[in-house]
């Protein structure tokens, strides 16, 4: 066995950063949320990442502002610690250690050096049941501290975060679970109970959702499942209190939050609506379309900035007068990833479901989603129970000039609506938005908020491309001929293509268009997935138990493989050195290899394989294996009978999705163990949406290190620059490509000259790519490594990646010129600037003369 | 349990009249609700609301307002006259013009020495209540400007009078107004429009406001400042009423919620207080015009015509009776009378009575014609009643008594008032005839009448003292009064034959059997007990009745029992029925216990023969006719059943105020 001591399984981003109510600090720069087990600090007027506290080793639950020290933040996390930080230098400044996994954390300004907690009731050993503990934080230098000293302040806490709250200057706490609402005045030591009943007649839902305590008086609002808004007042009497009914909300108020002066409430549902109640007024104002249902909010400590976490993975900073100032998106995970991991081709994003009815584009380098594609192209309405389109399917050819998607509705077989859908990525119509209302920002720094508004045009709209349900979808993997394959639970398996341009122009319409062009069946057997071999020479499609082998050009059968018992999972062509073989798993556990030299079965060998996965620049595969709950990789290659690595117990529970993502610059690694990551990445998404990427340490270290310097440089520039950016403004949006390039050219000095090096090599190389060498994209890209080694050099010198992500097919010289205008602009703004605001500070300047004298 | 013939009968169209006013009188624990025909109703709150009396309407009589002073009630309405009630004999005592133009409001000084009204005029006219009637003594203010609503304060110096875009408070020693407190109007399309101060209250340290602008105002009185302002609604605010401590408040609106406010603490546990609104009931499809407090419980009525009785949680230590909704809508006593023999049915409207003729007896369904016997006078009807011979039909209205014959030869029907009625029977609460035919039985509230009738005329026979409900059988004759005394005269010897011992509630209705003569009595919270006239004492029926205590389900209905008849082929068999069912009480079977299932008729239907009779009890109810208005056994095994369904009462309401619905 080879040692595994140098790959790492590191959870790359894409988190949910909506677990916990975001934080914002007190001068309401930046904004704090718990990402994973990550706390990370956004600038709220940027949107961009600044940098991450990193130490705990669990999932972080809750966050909030150290009441003594406004700088600085506790963290708790299901890892049985708080932690205490320095957010402005990322610095932990204190661990304390709790021992048991803490839900919510809470802290008050009254209790200085307690801080209260959520955690497992001792005596029971079921972990359902929580109660509310104050931990006494001991005085001491150390780094690490234990706590010893927990005192039971309430019993049955509900496990949600938003349950729980201090009122009025921490003189009582309010916590609600299920239908009772409990009280605890910390003075009188003293709990008072209410109760709701279930249900009335009229059809209320008095389930308590969430609390919220006025800062200044003794109210207390509680949101209900069936949206009412309660205030408790009163409630220091056991039959005499009493409660106003609020009632905007149609369905569920997730979240309730009291603004720090107390003249106003804010709450959110599913309706993705941020409702803002004027206290002692029957009044309220809505801020609608917020895109997903709202999951938090908090408030900023002068109660300007308001945050709403929402479900779809995103949190919105909105300023008081209810308008949207930013947008901090993460990787959007609805229930489930219908669509496998896909790698757009052309911007190397990693493509999935996103919001409802659209597929996401998500940068791994920068952990930030670019764009939202629009699929279904219909208004989602945020209701329970509604049947709602869903993007299934989607696929790239080899360029990434085509997306093929499919969506679907219904549940029952009877009323099932499936569209096939056709996406052409346009080049000239590709028109890029900035959104972010600091344009300079996002020319200076590279928090570029783009909007790639209609980068992918639709086509062509199949209705009802099969009877049921499609299975698989394969483009064609060379570039030559663009078609497409669908399999589908009617039966059947369809070979769509592109039309000729002659044929489209007699119609008079404005492109080819795809069509049908082969209708293929087997004993009338249900196909489960197809695949085509590397070169496109071959199309397996797995029939239950038979695997077809098919030539795509005459669509002949060429031959049949069946190794029983157990039907066709995962069916995947050997690559390069290996693409005599043909893989399958099946449903019985079996992992089969055929030669198709001989068409006989080379080997098999009984493992749970869940998925199988291959490298699209090697020969390797990688196999996820679920034994006992766990799951286990294997990364071998086909005609080594060796596993190249093996990492057991990746995670708990079934790995749903996983892809080797092409790297940008192979790593020149020599160690045996991680050499099967060099030419790409491995990534996977588990049970529970966690985006796990294995890497090498070494690569890890660098690429941390190197983020954090420049996310600090730019910060301070960014006040700087205000003036100046409205020329350049308009200089970046006249040419949709230079966005991404004065990042580096602000960031390093030195860097200013490389891009034209690098971008000139590149040049070169496709121009003789062009010109002769019917090299594929792939067989070039792959020869990258034995590239000079300045060239290398200069990569590792720039400290993102995004340059060299840019593929547009225009010419790079264009690029270049344009970037040089660029510079030239920026640095005549510059002086131009400075000088403006010196010659102002001499025109007020009470002697004239000597402004005169100093021309 | 036996079959009937159902003669389902849904063409009485009765029509309750909308609520326009209300008073609580806390020493005495009694609701006066004034209607919008004139008509006054009293309810004892002590006796789960069970309406008492029946002030009757007059035509063009509008009440307003409604003002107790100790045991006495004052009425003042549009007509421009205050009025007061005889809540003995259930009539005007006298009315006295103020002079001032239609009276908008009436409030009476906390020493209820001084009744003050506001007038068209603009001026706030005090009266002196004297022993039996009232004094004008003066006049204050006098500008132009109508004066919609008054409030005393405590102290009796200061009055609030709420007007069209102000409040004026005025100082009784003087006789000026102090303060003039202004009321803004509402927002966009109401700006135009002069607001309306529809009802105020005085405070002992605010004045409370509510308008026509849809806001509850909180006024300072010293300064005469604002304090809060509350949009409760985008309509009107019509009526206010406040809880004796003041700590809780009520609005009730055009839209028909009804708001409440308290008085809390901001931080608990020290001195500083607000108004702060809290709960909000809406049991009303239209206007809640009238409010009012009894402890613990809030009344509201309004146009929808219903009074709902809405119980105040907090302030109920334990879960009974009194600690549900109850919503009173039909008139706790029977309008329609049946003649058992003839097969006639007697409907009595405000304005005039309705006679119904079952003209071929051998159908079932009955095929009648109703004759209309239109009324003379402005009063309306107090009282109505159909001889079982279907011969005679007798009315009263508060100014007299009328008699008329009815005359049937095949199809045409004659009907010929009988003059000269004794001028002792000038007025009735309730007329009723022998089953024979022969008398008629009027009582006044301190006698009951006899009149002797024969196909010449009547002749007056005798006065039994003293007496409300009233049943008879040939022999015996039992009436009782408001204060629940029941009195059994032998009518063959023509006097006093014993008395019931008295029961804390009302008696709601009562009847005797006519074979056993064992007088049957419900009361007002549905106790039931049985009296042999006989023997002179209750039954052993009714003594296991109290020994072993009737089934809570039973005790909880909210009606009262209107009716009982009998069964004449089982002589076992009572019928009650009240507005929401009728029930057949079996003496012969078992009495359900606590435990047992009280609704058990589809069980035992489930169940095998043998079983049945081991589960029955004594009490089967039927709810299938929905709501009664009457229920009575004719001679030939059938039964007769009037229903008013509520959507045709909700039908002929006028349209409510707009509200955007949800989803709509």
């Amino acid at each position: 066995m080879v040692e595994s001591s140098e790959v790492r399984v590191v959870r790359c981003g894409g988190s949910r950063i909506n677990v916990a109510a975001p934080v914002i600090s007190v001068d309401s720069r930046f904004l704090l949320c718990a990402s994973g087990d990550l706390v990370k600090v956004f600038s709220t007027s940027t949107e961009e990442w600044v940098h991450v506290l990193q130490g705990h080793t669990n999932v972080v639950t809750g966050i909030t502002l150290n009441p003594a020290n406004q700088l600085q933040v506790y963290s708790s996390s299901a890892d049985g610690t708080v932690r205490l930080w320095d957010f402005t230098d990322g610095i932990l400044i204190k661990t304390f250690v709790i021992g048991y996994p803490i839900a919510t954390l809470l802290v008050s300004n009254k209790h200085e050096g307690i801080l209260f907690l959520v955690v497992p009731a001792k005596d029971n050993s079921n972990s359902e049941c929580l109660q509310l503990v104050a931990a006494h934080v001991p005085k001491t230098l150390e780094q690490e501290v234990e706590v010893r000293e927990l005192s039971s302040v309430l019993p049955n806490i509900s496990p949600n975060p938003r349950a729980v709250g201090f009122g009025r200057e921490g003189e009582y706490i309010a916590s609600a679970e299920g239908l009772k609402l409990i009280v605890y005045f910390f003075r009188d030591q003293k709990p008072y109970r209410f109760n709701l009943s279930k249900s009335t007649k009229k059809g209320a839902k008095n389930t308590f959702t969430c609390v919220s305590c006025h800062p200044k008086d003794d109210c207390v609002a509680t949101g209900h499942e069936d949206g009412k808004i309660r205030l408790w007042r009163n409630f220091n009497q056991k039959k005499e209190y009493t409660y106003t009914t609020l009632h905007w909300h149609h369905s569920v108020v997730n979240t309730l939050c009291f603004t720090p002066e107390g003249t106003t409430l804010l709450s959110g549902g599913i309706e993705s609506v941020l409702v803002q109640w004027q206290y002692d007024r029957n009044s309220k104002y809505i801020l609608p379309r917020l895109g997903g249902s709202i999951t938090h909010i908090s408030v900023s400590a002068d109660g300007s900035l308001f945050t709403t976490s929402h479900s779809d993975n995103k949190i919105t900073v909105i300023q008081s007068n209810l308008k949207v100032s930013a947008v901090i998106q993460g990787l959007v995970k609805g229930e489930a990833v219908h669509t496998d991991l896909v790698i757009d081709p052309r911007s190397k994003a990693l493509v999935l479901n996103g919001k409802p009815g659209h597929l996401q584009f998500y940068s791994l380098q920068r952990d930030k989603q670019l764009y939202n594609l629009d699929i279904v192209q219909q208004e989602y309405i945020y209701q329970e129970g509604l049947d709602q389109y869903e993007v299934v399917k989607a696929a790239f050819d080899a360029h990434g000039s085509c997306l093929a998607t499919v969506e679907e509705r219904g549940k029952k077989l009877s009323d099932t609506e499936i569209t096939l859908k056709f996406w052409d990525y346009n080049e000239t119509a590709q028109r890029y938005t900035l959104t972010c209302q600091k344009v300079f920002c996002a020319v200076w720094i590279s928090t570029l908020n783009i909007l790639y508004f209609s980068s992918f045009v639709l086509n062509t709209t199949v209705m009802t491309p099969h009877d049921n349900r499609i299975t698989s979808m394969c483009f064609f993997p060379t570039a030559e001929t663009t078609m497409v394959v669908t399999t589908a639970r009617d039966g059947c398996f369809k070979a769509w293509l592109l039309g000729q341009e002659s044929d489209t122009e007699k119609q008079g319409t404005d492109g080819p268009s795809w069509s049908c062009d082969f209708v293929g069946r087997y004993h009338d057997l249900q196909p489960t997935n197809c695949c085509f071999s590397a070169d496109g020479s071959l199309l397996a499609v797995s029939f239950q138990e038979v695997i077809t082998i098919w030539n795509p050009e005459t669509w002949e059968l060429l031959t049949t493989l069946c190794q029983p018992p157990g039907n066709i999972k995962d069916l995947c062509f050997g690559r390069l050195s290996c693409s005599r073989y043909l893989l399958a798993t099946t449903t019985k556990n079996m992992l089969c290899c055929w030669n198709l030299l001989t068409c006989s079965l080379e080997w098999s060998t009984s493992i749970a394989v869940t998925l199988l996965k291959a490298d699209p620049l090697s020969e390797n595969m990688a196999v996820f294996t679920l034994q006992k709950e766990q799951t286990d990789l294997f990364v071998f290659k086909p005609c080594e009978p060796r596993p190249l690595f093996t990492q057991n117990a990746l995670c708990v529970g079934e790995v749903q999705r996983a892809i080797f993502v092409p790297r940008e610059e192979p790593l020149d690694n020599c160690d045996e163990s991680s050499l099967w990551l060099n030419r790409s990445q491995l990534y996977c998404l588990t049970e529970n949406m966690d985006l796990l990427a294995f890497t090498t340490k070494i690569e890890d270290d660098s690429l941390i290190s190197r983020k954090l310097v420049c996310n600090l440089t730019l910060i301070v520039f960014e006040k700087h620059i205000k003036r100046v950016s409205c020329s350049i403004f308009c200089l970046v949006t006249i040419n949709p490509v230079c966005h991404l390039l004065p990042t580096q050219a602000v960031i390093d000095d030195s860097v200013a000259v490389t891009p034209f090096y690098l971008l000139l090599g590149k040049h070169r190389q496709r121009e003789q790519e062009m010109c002769g060498l019917p090299v594929t994209e792939q067989q070039g890209r792959a020869q990258l490594p034995q590239g000079s080694v300045a060239v290398r050099e200069v990569r590792s010198r720039v400290p993102w990646k995004c340059l060299v992500m840019v593929y547009s097919t225009r010419s790079r010289v264009v690029l270049l010129l344009i970037f040089v205008c660029v510079c030239v602009c920026v640095c005549v703004c510059v002086l131009f600037y400075t000088f403006s605001c010196y010659t102002r500070r001499l025109m007020s300047c009470p002697q004239r003369p000597s402004y005169a004298t100093c021309l | 349990m036996g079959e009937f013939t159902v003669h389902r009968v849904r063409f009485f169209h009765y029509m309750p009249s909308g609520i326009c006013a209300m008073a609580f009188n806390r020493r005495t624990e009694r609701l006066a609700v004034a209607r919008t025909d004139g008509s006054v109703e009293l309810y004892s709150r002590t006796d789960h609301f069970f309406q008492e009396k029946v002030v009757p309407g007059r035509q063009q009589r509008s009440i307003q307002a409604l003002c107790w002073v100790g045991k006495r009630l004052f009425g003042a309405g549009l007509s421009g006259e205050i009025a007061e009630f005889d809540l003995d004999n259930l009539r005007l005592k006298f009315s006295q013009d103020a002079y001032g133009g239609p009276i908008w409001s009436i409030v009476c000084n906390p020493q209820g020495t001084h009744l003050a009204a506001g007038c068209e005029d603009g001026t706030v006219k005090l009266f002196e209540i004297l022993e039996d009637q009232i004094r004008f003594e003066r006049n204050m203010g006098g500008q132009k400007g109508r004066i919609i609503s008054l409030a005393w304060h405590s102290s009796g110096t200061k009055i609030a009078a709420g007007m069209i875009d102000m409040i004026k408070v005025f100082d009784l020693d003087s006789g000026n107004a102090v303060q003039r407190l202004l009321v803004e109007r509402g927002s966009r399309m109401q700006q135009s429009q002069e607001c309306v101060v529809w009802s105020v209250l005085f405070l002992s340290d605010i004045i409370v406001s509510g308008d026509s602008a849809g806001k509850v105002k909180m006024w300072d009185v010293n300064t005469g400042t604002l304090i809060k302002n509350h949009q409760v609604t985008e309509w009107d605010v019509l009526t206010l009423s406040v809880s004796q401590d003041e700590t809780s408040l009520f609005a009730g609106t055009s839209e028909g919620t009804v708001v409440q406010f308290q008085l809390l603490d901001v931080v608990l546990g020290q001195e500083e207080k607000e108004w702060v609104r809290t709960r909000t009931f809406k049991n009303h499809t239209h206007d809640v015009i009238a409010l009012a407090e009894a402890d613990t419980v809030i009344i509201s009525g309004g146009m929808d015509t219903q009074l709902v009785v809405r119980p105040l949680l907090d302030k109920l230590d334990f879960k009974s009776r009194d600690s549900s909704l109850l919503k009173i809508l039909f008139p706790q006593r029977s309008l329609v009378s049946c003649a058992k023999k003839a097969g006639l049915l007697l409907f009595q409207y405000p304005t005039h009575l309705e006679l119904w003729l079952k003209t071929c007896p051998s159908v079932h369904l009955m095929c009648l014609f109703p004759v209309r016997l239109g009324l003379q006078g402005e009063d309306h009807v107090c009282c109505s009643a159909v001889a079982p011979c279907g011969e005679w039909i007798a009315y009263s209205t508060t100014s007299g008594i009328r008699l008329y014959r009815l005359q049937r030869d095949n199809k045409n029907v004659s009907i010929t008032k009988v003059p000269k009625l004794p001028k002792v029977l000038r007025h009735a609460h309730q007329l009723c005839f022998s089953p024979d035919s022969s008398h008629l039985y009027g009582t006044t509230s301190s006698a009951v009448h006899v009149v002797a009738l024969t196909s010449a005329g009547c002749k007056f026979e005798h006065s039994l003292k003293p007496n409300s409900c009233v049943d008879s059988d040939g022999k015996f004759l039992a009436s009782a009064n408001s204060n629940s005394e029941i009195h059994i005269y032998n009518m063959h010897k023509l006097k006093a034959h014993c008395t019931v011992p008295v029961y804390r509630s009302g008696v709601s209705a009562m009847g005797i059997h006519p074979e056993t003569n064992n007088l049957v009595i419900v009361h007002a919270d549905h106790q039931i007990f049985e009296f042999s006239i006989e023997q002179m004492q209750y039954t052993d029926w009714s003594r296991r009745v109290q020994k072993e205590g009737l089934h809570h389900v039973w005790l909880e209905r909210d009606t009262p029992v209107i009716n009982v008849t009998f069964n004449p082929q089982n002589p076992n068999h009572v019928i009650l029925h009240d507005s929401y069912m009728f029930c057949i009480i079996d003496q012969s079977l078992p009495l359900p216990d606590r435990k047992s299932q009280f609704h058990n008729q589809l069980t035992l239907k489930s169940l095998p023969e043998a079983e049945r009779l081991k589960h029955s009890h004594a009490f089967k109810e039927c709810k299938l006719y929905q709501p009664l208005l009457c229920v009575d056994m004719l001679e030939n095994q059938s039964l007769v059943v009037v229903e008013r369904p509520l959507l045709d009462i909700t039908t002929n309401l006028p349209a409510p105020v707009r509200q955007k619905k949800f989803a709509t």
